[in-house]
């Protein structure tokens, strides 16, 4: 199913849930809703949905104006935060209830599909058991079954993840990610975490006070974000942005430091700019990059197989990311080291005006 | 602040357990150090609230005795235990003003009103409250509100630890970053016992000096991140700890090495040696981190195929095969991914033998 949204508003009182929503979702595609709390991801669903109506703006399903036509009347499934089962049915007939609400299926035909979902999602042997008897984990996957038996047009699901334990995410991910992939389903879902918008795949849209500040492909918003908010929406741990202004061939920053211009910041015209460097690219002391900026240590974190430095250049605090693991006393004066064709550049407003070439942004160039 | 210390700890919630299983913590000697960062580390339902309860005095435990400072205070009730907690969800009062929440354990204790003052300015000013203070606390965001949470633990200068029950969960990933460095800079500052549960690894890893993590009701090891990481003690723990977990593959021993799918391992002789002493079903245990894909072969190593490759911004997990054995490698942005085929690279230090689940070294 194609879903199509038209400068899709919503208004509640005097506050914009939603603003000017364009966006096309083809068939059978996988769209990651990513943005902060409040950044409008369940308005948007609920819309989607058809549970709310717009304020403004129009739904189109297969170019067919939908706007608020009731849910029921739609073939739409939805998984939430909280897993949401019938307490009193066992997981079977959990799985089973989309299936006798809504069509006229024989009773060998639901039992097939129900068995078919139950294994797809590991719940084959717990069918007979309460949800009171299940893991969250086994919970949550048990409201994925009853999402996806219905063989729904549109799936949307919301934060879905939140509540588990960080190694049941990690495996869930794995799974829905392929169970995505086989379906002409159209998906849907929202998330706060960047890392799990470039785990997933498909297209990422970025959601911020209830606008679209950028969709396409995860990796080509990743490596090209249009904007400083969504570099920001888009990083963890948060990317370093800094004023920097650009004279001739250098770059300068705020204490006066300055690097060379990259490679792909040629065509700048000089003047005030905002740089911005992920952690991952941003090297402490030892070996020298093309740009260097004295700091001073404020904290150094580590993770077991990385340290997360947190130190202060001129007012800004920057983080670098390290493999490995590596000691720092508080205040240490170091250096931190990065390569200038790594640099994302955006214009004093925030807008993207130059990025380092990379394969996934290609396409969009060319 | 205070040494807390478990001895012959044990709790179940059943009033006729038949075994250990029935434990929800299996008998346990534990040490916190006065002043020590801890985090507590496993899934839901390793038991690691009810660990926390019994510190602060929520639970009685079945058996075994608490000391804080020697003292055994196993029978003392919450309130004469000087505990602080940080729960998941701010608890404030939404409308006081934050000076009045951080003020109300204070002023709960009679402390006179000008100490109340320079307190609560103290800890405002460390947790970047310091504009909020005549603010009401109802409108303000969610991690302004879990800032007063924390504050409200901080400001007693009496309290013998400071318990958080994973407080930073509802809370935006960048905001994490930003409490996780105060709550950091907070405990070098002060010295302060915490103890911080949570089942995210990054900010058990990031947070604490030491990990503590818990299984089933057992601790399984306790140790830096940096010893969790490269020798976990148990396959649980190498499996919980990372993203990707520890790759782990079943292999026989042999005079030098181990051997998987008849791919020879090189390990260490001690090792060896240590490993037919233990016994029992071997496996080799490695991370992602320690394993390189290589375009051509060298040293012997193993060809593998490439499976899948999963781009994830900065790095990439390949999925490959060993023989029959599936296993994930992490590769540097910078390295170009060898195609369908590749040689699979051990790092010798960072190779491990399990015996039927545990280190052997």
């Amino acid at each position: 199913m194609q879903l199509t949204l038209e400068r899709v508003d919503l208004k509640v009182g005097v506050e914009t849930y939603l603003g000017e929503v364009d966006l096309v979702l083809e068939p059978g595609s996988l769209n990651v809703l990513l943005g902060p709390t409040l950044a409008g991801k369940t308005s948007l669903l609920r819309v989607m949905a058809g549970l709310d109506r717009p304020t403004g703006g129009r739904v189109l399903v297969d170019g067919r104006d939908v706007t608020g036509q009731s849910v029921r009347r739609r073939n739409v499934a939805m998984v939430y935060q909280q897993f949401v089962n019938y307490p009193s049915l066992t997981v079977y007939e959990n799985i089973a209830s989309p299936l006798r609400q809504a069509k006229r299926l024989s009773a060998a035909d639901i039992d097939r599909r129900v068995r078919a979902t139950a294994e797809m999602l590991r719940l084959d042997g717990l069918l007979d058991r309460l949800p009171a008897e299940l893991s969250g984990g086994q919970q949550q996957r048990t409201a994925i079954a009853r999402a996806l038996v219905k063989d729904a047009d549109l799936l949307l699901l919301d934060e879905p993840l939140v509540n588990l334990d960080y190694k049941l995410r990690e495996e869930l991910r794995e799974e829905l990610r392929q169970l995505f992939a086989g379906r002409r389903t159209t998906v849907v879902y929202a998330t706060t975490e960047p890392q799990e918008a470039l785990i997933l795949g498909g297209s990422t849209i970025v959601l911020d006070a209830g606008r679209v500040l950028q969709a396409g492909s995860a990796l080509a918003v990743y490596h090209g974000p249009c904007s400083v908010r969504v570099a920001e929406v888009f990083s963890d741990p948060p990317i370093n942005v800094m004023p920097i202004r650009i004279e001739g061939e250098l770059c300068r920053t705020p204490d006066g430091a300055a690097f060379p211009r990259g490679e792909h910041m040629r065509g700048l015209p000089g003047g005030e700019y905002r740089a911005a460097v992920r952690a991952e690219h941003v090297r402490v002391n030892g070996a020298a990059g093309r740009a260097a900026l004295g700091a001073i240590v404020e904290l150094a974190e580590l993770s077991g197989s990385e340290t997360f430095v947190h130190a202060r250049h001129a007012a800004l605090t920057l983080i670098a990311r390290q493999d490995g693991v590596h000691e720092y006393r508080l205040g240490e004066q170091v250096t931190l080291h990065f390569d200038p064709d790594r640099v994302l550049v955006f214009d004093t407003a925030g807008a993207l005006v130059a990025a380092p070439r990379h394969p996934a942004l290609e396409r969009r160039v060319a | 602040m205070a040494r807390i210390e478990f001895k012959q700890l044990a709790h179940t919630y059943r009033a006729d357990p038949r075994g250990l299983e029935d434990y929800a913590l299996k008998p346990m000697n534990q040490v916190w150090r006065d002043g020590g960062a801890y985090a507590l580390l496993g899934p839901s339902g390793c038991g690691k609230t009810t660990l926390l309860n019994i510190i602060s005095g929520l639970l009685q435990p079945t058996a075994g005795r608490v000391y804080f400072d020697g003292v055994d205070v196993t029978e003392r009730p919450t309130a004469q235990r000087n505990i602080a907690q940080v729960f998941q969800f701010p608890v404030i009062y939404d409308t006081m003003t934050v000076f009045d929440n951080l003020a109300f354990p204070l002023r709960n204790r009679r402390v006179p009103e000008p100490e109340v003052k320079r307190t609560v300015e103290r800890v405002a000013e460390m947790l970047e409250l310091g504009a909020e203070l005549r603010r009401r606390a109802r409108g303000l965001s969610a991690d302004a509100k879990q800032k007063i949470s924390l504050g409200r633990g901080l400001v007693r200068s009496d309290v013998a630890a400071i318990l958080f029950d994973e407080p930073l969960t509802v809370i935006d990933p960048h905001l994490k970053w930003t409490l996780r460095r105060k709550l950091k800079q907070i405990h070098q500052s002060l010295g302060l016992t915490l103890i911080y549960v949570t089942h995210d690894q990054t900010e058990a890893l990031t947070f604490a000096d030491e990990v503590v993590v818990m299984h089933d009701g057992r601790v399984l090891q306790s140790g830096t991140p940096q010893e969790l990481f490269e020798a976990p003690a148990h396959k649980f723990v190498g499996h919980f700890v990372g993203s990707p977990g520890m790759n782990f593959l079943p292999c026989v021993l042999e005079a030098d090495g181990a051997r998987v799918d008849g791919v020879r391992i090189a390990l260490p002789p001690d090792v060896v040696a240590k490993g037919r002493r233990a016994g029992g079903r071997f496996e080799i245990g490695v991370r992602p981190e320690a394993l390189r894909l290589e375009a051509e072969p060298r040293n012997g190593a193993p060809r593998v195929r490439i499976e899948a490759l999963a781009e994830l911004g900065h790095y990439r997990i390949a999925a490959v095969r060993l023989g029959t054995h599936p296993l994930k490698v992490k590769l540097p942005e910078e390295q170009e991914p060898p195609r369908d085929a590749a040689y699979l690279c051990f790092t010798p230090a960072l190779t491990r033998l399990y015996a039927d689940g545990v280190l052997v070294g």
